[in-house]
């Protein structure tokens, strides 16, 4: 596990959510992202509903830790449809949260579900005008002939109040579901991607979308793959990249044409068609990508494993860490219960050190540098705050040491498929089903 | 409660540093499981489970009622209680007479997230 030096120790500081093991299926958290500055962290669950908190300001008295995040606005993002010409019932979850950078003093985010990607400003209001002529102060208008002076109005503060309005809906541009939304490094466009399909829009033009990707076979008995995540590269606006149900990777250049079609790099990690299994289709299939800050590497995760991948090597990985190679011997039973099919999503910090979830609210940490790792847990029994968290390790087979957990008792109805990391400050998000983690480094 | 899962398949340890022998330990068990996998589900798509987990995630949403099916499997099941679907690994209709008892309540969340209490 992770030693001293300069390796990061975590502890816990807030956990958000119900206390109680019956969970409602609308609070099952669905996504979770820090915006640009870090300051304000949304997540998005099955209910439709986006939960925002805020960084409280650095407390100069409170030296050993960062500000706390506390609820900054809540609202219903997406309801429940029912497509009738289609037979199509869809889903309010919310799949993806992305923030746009801030311009002005509102922040905007785009939130989607399945079908439909919404634009959402969410504004500050602390002023209110009052000294009206022609109205009262609870908005009852005056009769003009009881007016003997005028007044200019002026504001006065109030208790502030967040509100969230839907300033673009982008609708009706997808058969299939939506896995992905991506902005550009251009901050005017933005693509999205469902099972098939790959949409380019202006984040100002709601009635009119390109496709600049589509896989879809002319006879559906063909298909083969799906596309699984999109991301835009951070700084080449012309740049993008999807994943897919076979384990490829395709880099998209927008100059080359106008529908992608064609990839300008595929990254694929040669298979000995000898070790295929029933499984290994499945088990290869990315869950997610992400590039790291520089654009330089790419992050994928699939069933067991996250590999990073050097934008300029397309044969294989730069490097590969287990999650929980543990699992291959499972697969029968994660086939059966379903579980192989978790979409696990991976994050970074900056290039150097990488971060997904796993099985029994366990939660990895990979150092590209010294190469180590550690497996923490997310658990309310790791309640206090400044204590750095114990490591855990799972026993894979043969004499459990003391402190090790056995494969077999693991908890796989406790997953952890949502992990965030602040973009600036060793704070990080973990998602478990229903509740918020966050966990900052010990300082000092 | 966990999620019940059988035993483990025993990884063999060779001890064997050639890096094929290392490939096929880490496949052993892949190909034990599958091994048991088949033994459970003998009719399991020929081909690899590629196209029929594919299938089943575009179709992910689909809700209808065919009149068709259902007269086709109230025929098969003669007098006997007509069956409601449970989770199945195949996409065959006509074997199955969907019950109201299986479509999900409709309803938009008119509480506020508990993330927010």
């Amino acid at each position: 596990g992770a030693g001293g030096g300069n390796d990061i120790q975590w502890c816990f500081s807030q956990v958000k959510g119900a206390v109680d093991d019956d969970v409602a299926e609308a609070d099952i958290i669905s996504t979770v992202e820090f915006n640009h500055s870090g300051e304000l962290l949304a997540t998005g669950d099955k209910g439709g509903r986006v939960v925002i908190f805020q960084q409280e300001q650095e407390n100069k008295t409170q030296s050993h830790s960062r500000g706390e995040y506390n609820v900054y606005s809540t609202f219903q993002s997406h309801e429940p449809e029912f497509d009738y010409l289609k037979s199509l019932e869809i889903e309010e979850k919310i799949n993806k949260i992305r923030w746009l950078p801030q311009k002005n003093a509102a922040q905007f985010l785009l939130s989607t579900n399945d079908k439909t990607i919404k634009l959402w400003k969410i504004s500050e209001r602390d002023k209110r005008p009052e000294g009206y002529n022609l109205k009262e102060e609870d908005g009852r208008y005056r009769d003009p002939t009881t007016v003997t002076t005028l007044r200019v109005p002026v504001f006065r503060p109030m208790d502030l109040m967040v509100e969230a309005s839907p300033r673009r809906i982008f609708a009706n541009a997808h058969t299939y579901h939506i896995n992905s939304i991506s902005i550009n490094s251009d901050y005017e466009t933005y693509l999205s991607a469902d099972d098939l399909r790959i949409n380019l829009w202006h984040l100002e033009i709601t009635d009119r979308s390109f496709n600049i990707v589509d896989i879809k076979p002319a006879n559906m008995e063909e298909l083969t793959e799906v596309i699984t995540a999109a991301e835009f590269h951070p700084n080449s606006c012309n740049t993008f990249v999807y994943s897919s149900s076979k384990g490829t990777i395709r880099l998209c250049d927008m100059r080359a044409s106008a529908l992608c079609d064609r990839h300008s790099k595929l990254f694929e990690e040669p298979e000995d068609p000898s070790n295929r299994s029933f499984f290994s289709e499945i088990i290869s299939s990315i869950s997610d990508v992400k590039f790291s800050h520089s654009g330089r590497y790419m992050m994928t995760r699939d069933y067991l494993s996250v590999k990073i991948w050097d934008l300029n090597m397309e044969n294989r990985p730069v490097e590969t860490y287990q999650v929980h190679e543990y699992l291959r011997s499972k697969l029968c039973s994660l086939y059966e219960n379903d579980c192989i099919f978790d979409k696990f999503e991976c994050c970074w910090n900056g290039s150097d050190i990488v971060m997904t979830g796993s099985y029994n609210n366990f939660f990895r940490m990979f150092d590209r540098n010294t190469k180590r790792d550690i497996t923490l847990e997310a658990s309310r029994e790791n309640n206090k705050p400044r204590t750095v968290l114990k490591p855990r390790k799972v026993c894979a087979s043969g004499k459990r040491k003391k402190d090790e957990i056995s494969v077999d008792s693991l908890d796989f109805n406790k997953k952890i498929l949502h992990t965030a990391w602040h973009p600036k400050e060793n704070i990080i998000a973990v998602a478990t089903t229903n509740n918020l983690y966050i966990f900052q480094d010990k300082m000092n | 409660m966990a999620a019940p899962l059988g035993t483990a398949a025993r990884a063999d340890d060779t001890g064997d540093e050639k890096q094929d022998a290392q490939e096929k330990e880490a496949v052993a068990p892949e190909r034990a499981e599958e091994a048991k996998l088949k033994a459970k589900y003998p009719n399991l798509g020929q081909r690899p489970g590629g196209s029929d987990f594919l299938m089943k995630r575009l179709q992910k949403g689909q809700k209808y009622f065919d009149s068709g099916d259902y007269n086709m499997a109230k025929a098969k099941m003669k007098n006997k209680q007509l069956p409601s679907t449970g989770p199945d690994k195949n996409l065959v209709t006509g074997d199955h007479i969907p019950t109201p008892q299986d479509l999900p309540q409709r309803k938009s969340s008119l509480v506020t997230s508990k993330l927010a209490g």
